[in-house]
């Protein structure tokens, strides 16, 4: 009956209650025999290891496959991954009973779904589509204009929404339907919030959406190994199945290969070069400062004991370990914040998408943090100040002519020219 | 019985609401007709409450008046403090007393991420106006700088201490009503600092840009409540069954014609229409944009027959006035709709009961949120994509970009004029 409190097994809800209530009471005899608790039903608990391991190896493979073809495909791949997850969200607190009786609400749930969309992601390819079609004239009038009146088209989309919402709110419905405008919102905030992040993340190089992600990956990955192998105490009480065990060895693995994995990735072109465009080809480009290797002599007695003198460390390795850090100490808490949402509304899980692990939500809660953080790092830490120019130049390039582009060039040639005279 | 059905209005001490909305609902059709004798039915009462509202109505006209008089700071102080009280009475709205009791930080941390927001989106919309005014002083401008830099940042961990106080303060038998508040705080914050950033926004492009909305809004409540006060027959919508199409048509025609005389009128103060660079509260000179310069526009012959005009002077923000007064008077009110829904749906009379005759602070605010929103963005599309121009272009190069920067964004602009080029040719 103590067996497992672990996946796959499409339990019932009065079971999973049974099962906390007895793990939270077995925890203290059973926890010295953690190892035999895990061992207990030998059968179950490699066949669910293996259906859980099978279906990580699958994502794993495509997940590369993806990061291989490029900026593009992955940006699609995470759209891909966004539509499923509003769709498991939006479905979670439905009562199909209400439902019935208001026809147009599902419509309205994916007009809302599609305004953000447009709005998001407008926003941050804009000036990449700007620079694709900037050589082609038709196609440049064409997108400068819509892109001029992004915030306009959305705004008008999103009010129209508004106003079907009012017009189609029914006498004694009024309750079910704000709760579910309210939940309808609250999802596309935390869908889009996060997904516009890693988009950016994209752009600015593979590796900052890469590197993350990959560190929570191994994170979740140590710490059941930890846990299989040295789980004792309970971390937590919205996980019961998490330990201290697993969540300090799972620290130092992710912050040792944070440093690791980052020197490995760091001399890949491929991964660090920004993509400023929508192109899906080979890129060059000039790697900066932070992608250059820099040499450190070991101290004396390390030199002694290896045969390296002096080691070479990308910059961006030290970035790494923040990030590492942030990893596994932070992020968990997404994991704990989808553990206590799904308790509190009694579901086992988000959705049955990927077998051995529940839905794409439950894969994606610890990571939609990461991203979060691993973007507002980047902007505040890496990136150098030169951002209002990066912002004046997109203004330019959407705004202006052609010609005034031009003129706007000599002109500003014509004024260095004479602050540099005055100056010399 | 029928006192309770005057008492529909405004406030007073609370009575079972079920009961009047069914009752306004099932009258209606012999009442309408008669819509004239409903209202004098019980003098007393409904000229009291018309007195108390119209009593608050003048107090709050002539404090907002006085704050405009004395500039772009004070409005956005004034415009905080309307926030705080705003955000005070929704957190309140969905608090259940008994589960608060054993949860004694859950106040503490909405005004936590309150802060935050408030932080944030402030940070955002006056980073720039604060390096303006400590431009001159080296050691402050060094601060500011790097404040502004990192605020992203700032304002991020504030927001994550505030995610993992929230889980570690998960309380076993609570979690449903813990993550629901969670979910309440966070739809409140967005709704309120939403509209107030695009308000602050608006101010300091010019007092104009807010003053003029806001009472393009207030006109039109009170066209819709005088035309519904005498003509009003056919209710509108059952979410509100106090309004009427005729209040409804007569306070649209009202709100445009007014729009465009009354943004002739504002347009030609200089304090309402400068823009506001920095945040000094001292006299405003600037050379007025060319929205707000007289146009002459001769008028037809028919109209110069009758009339001795010739031509008359129009700005062409009054074109815009029009548009506003569009929005205002159709879309705007949905936003009324929406929180009188809100109000069904969760049984309660007003948000609040800081303005006597008119209910909480939220209730004023409800469509002027939705006008704000517009506002802002119809500025940002229309009226000031107007000025993009070389000559703008270079001066926010030379005012923003120190020499090193501009000289970056030179040799950038060069290399993709030249690609340009080579792919053309």
């Amino acid at each position: 009956m103590q067996k497992d409190t672990s996946t796959t097994a499409p339990s019932t809800t009065s079971g999973r209650i049974r099962h906390r209530k007895r793990s939270n009471e077995v925890i203290p005899e059973v926890s010295k025999a953690n190892g035999t608790q895990l061992l207990v039903n030998d059968k179950s608990k490699y066949k669910s290891m293996l259906i859980r391991a099978y279906s990580s190896i699958w994502m794993i493979g495509g997940f590369i496959l993806v990061i291989y073809m490029g900026h593009l495909y992955i940006t699609a791949m995470v759209v891909v991954i966004q539509i499923f997850m509003a769709k498991e969200l939006f479905n979670l607190l439905r009562k199909s009973h209400e439902d019935r009786q208001l026809p147009g609400f599902r419509l309205l749930n994916w007009h809302f779904f599609f305004t953000a969309m447009l709005f998001v992601y407008g926003r941050i390819l804009s000036p990449r589509l700007v620079n694709t079609v900037t050589s082609d004239m038709v196609l440049y009038r064409l997108v400068s204009s819509l892109i001029k009146y992004h915030t306009v088209i959305c705004y008008s989309l999103y009010i129209s929404g508004f106003m079907w919402f009012i017009l189609t709110l029914k006498k004694k419905m009024y309750k079910y339907q704000f709760g579910q405008y309210a939940w309808t919102h609250m999802i596309l905030i935390v869908v889009f919030g996060q997904s516009s992040f890693t988009v950016a993340s994209i752009f600015e190089g593979i590796f900052w959406f890469l590197l993350p992600a990959t560190l929570i990956v191994i994170n979740d990955i140590a710490a059941y190994f930890f846990g299989f192998f040295f789980g004792r105490t309970p971390l937590i009480k919205l996980s019961p199945k998490k330990t201290w065990e697993g969540f300090i060895g799972a620290s130092v693995t992710t912050i040792i290969s944070a440093f690791v994995l980052a020197d490995i990735m760091g001399h890949s072109k491929w991964l660090t070069c920004p993509r400023k465009d929508l192109s899906t080809g080979w890129l060059h480009c000039d790697p900066g400062p932070l992608f250059k290797p820099e040499s450190y002599s070991l101290p004396g007695w390390i030199s002694h004991w290896f045969p390296w003198k002096e080691i070479s460390v990308l910059p961006v390795q030290w970035h790494a370990l923040c990030l590492g850090l942030f990893a596994s100490i932070i992020a968990p808490f997404g994991g704990f914040f989808a553990s206590g949402f799904k308790r509190a509304f009694k579901i086992k899980d988000f959705g049955d998408s990927i077998p051995g692990h529940g839905g794409i939500t439950d894969r994606m809660d610890c990571q939609m943090v990461m991203a979060v953080f691993a973007y507002i790092y980047h902007q505040s830490f890496v990136v150098p100040q030169s951002l209002s120019v990066e912002m004046i130049l997109d203004q330019i390039l959407i705004n202006l002519t052609f010609d005034e582009q031009e003129a706007l060039y000599w002109r500003l040639g014509e004024i260095l020219q004479q602050g540099i005279q005055r100056k010399s | 019985m029928r006192d309770i059905h005057t008492d529909n209005y405004c406030s007073s001490p609370r009575t079972p609401n079920a009961r009047l909305r069914r009752r306004s609902n099932e009258i209606p059709l012999e009442i309408s007709k008669s819509n004239g004798n409903h209202l004098l039915i019980n003098d007393k009462y409904k000229y009291r409450s018309m007195w108390i509202r119209a009593y608050s109505s003048l107090w709050m006209l002539a404090s907002v008046s006085l704050i405009i008089y004395m500039g772009h700071l004070y409005i956005w102080a004034m415009v905080v403090i309307i926030q705080i009280f705003m955000a005070s009475e929704l957190f309140n709205l969905l608090r259940r007393a008994n589960q608060d009791k054993r949860l004694p930080k859950i106040k503490l941390l909405n005004w936590h991420f309150f802060f935050t927001a408030m932080l944030y989106v402030y940070g955002r919309i006056l980073s720039q106006h604060l390096v303006n005014t400590v431009i001159s002083d080296k050691f402050f401008f060094r601060l500011v700088s790097i404040l502004i830099k990192y605020q992203m940042a700032i304002c991020y961990f504030l927001y994550i201490a505030g995610f993992v106080w929230f889980i570690l303060s998960l309380k076993k038998r609570y979690y449903k009503y813990q993550f629901g508040q969670y979910a309440w705080t966070h739809m409140i914050l967005i709704v309120v600092f939403t509209q107030s950033a695009f308000t602050v926004a608006n101010i300091f492009e010019g007092i104009f840009w807010f003053i003029f909305p806001a009472s393009l809004i207030a006109m039109n409540d009170v066209a819709a409540y005088f035309f519904g006060f005498f003509f009003g027959k056919t209710p509108l919508i059952k979410l509100s069954p106090k309004k009427t199409w005729e209040g409804f048509i007569g306070a649209s025609v009202a709100t445009m014609i007014a729009a465009f005389t009354f943004a002739n009128f504002l347009g030609r103060f200089q304090w309402l229409t400068c823009p506001r660079k920095d945040l000094s509260t001292g006299w405003l000179q600037c050379d007025p944009d060319p929205i707000f310069q007289p146009e002459s526009i001769p008028l037809p012959a028919l109209i110069s027959h009758w009339l001795s005009w010739k031509e008359i002077a129009v700005l062409p923000v009054q074109w815009h006035a029009l548009c506003m007064g569009l929005f205002a008077s159709i879309i705007a009110p949905f936003g009324g709709f929406f929180a009188s829904g809100f109000k069904r749906a969760f049984k309660i009379k007003d948000f609040g009961d800081s303005i006597p005759g008119h209910g909480g602070f939220t209730d004023r605010m409800d469509c002027q949120m939705v006008m704000a929103v517009f506002v802002y963005i119809y500025h940002q599309s229309f009226v000031a994509a107007q000025d993009y121009s070389v000559e703008m272009f270079l001066n926010q190069i030379m005012r923003n970009l120190h020499s090193e920067e501009q000289l970056v964004l030179y040799k950038k602009l060069g290399q993709i004029l030249q690609e340009r080029h080579f792919i053309q040719s």
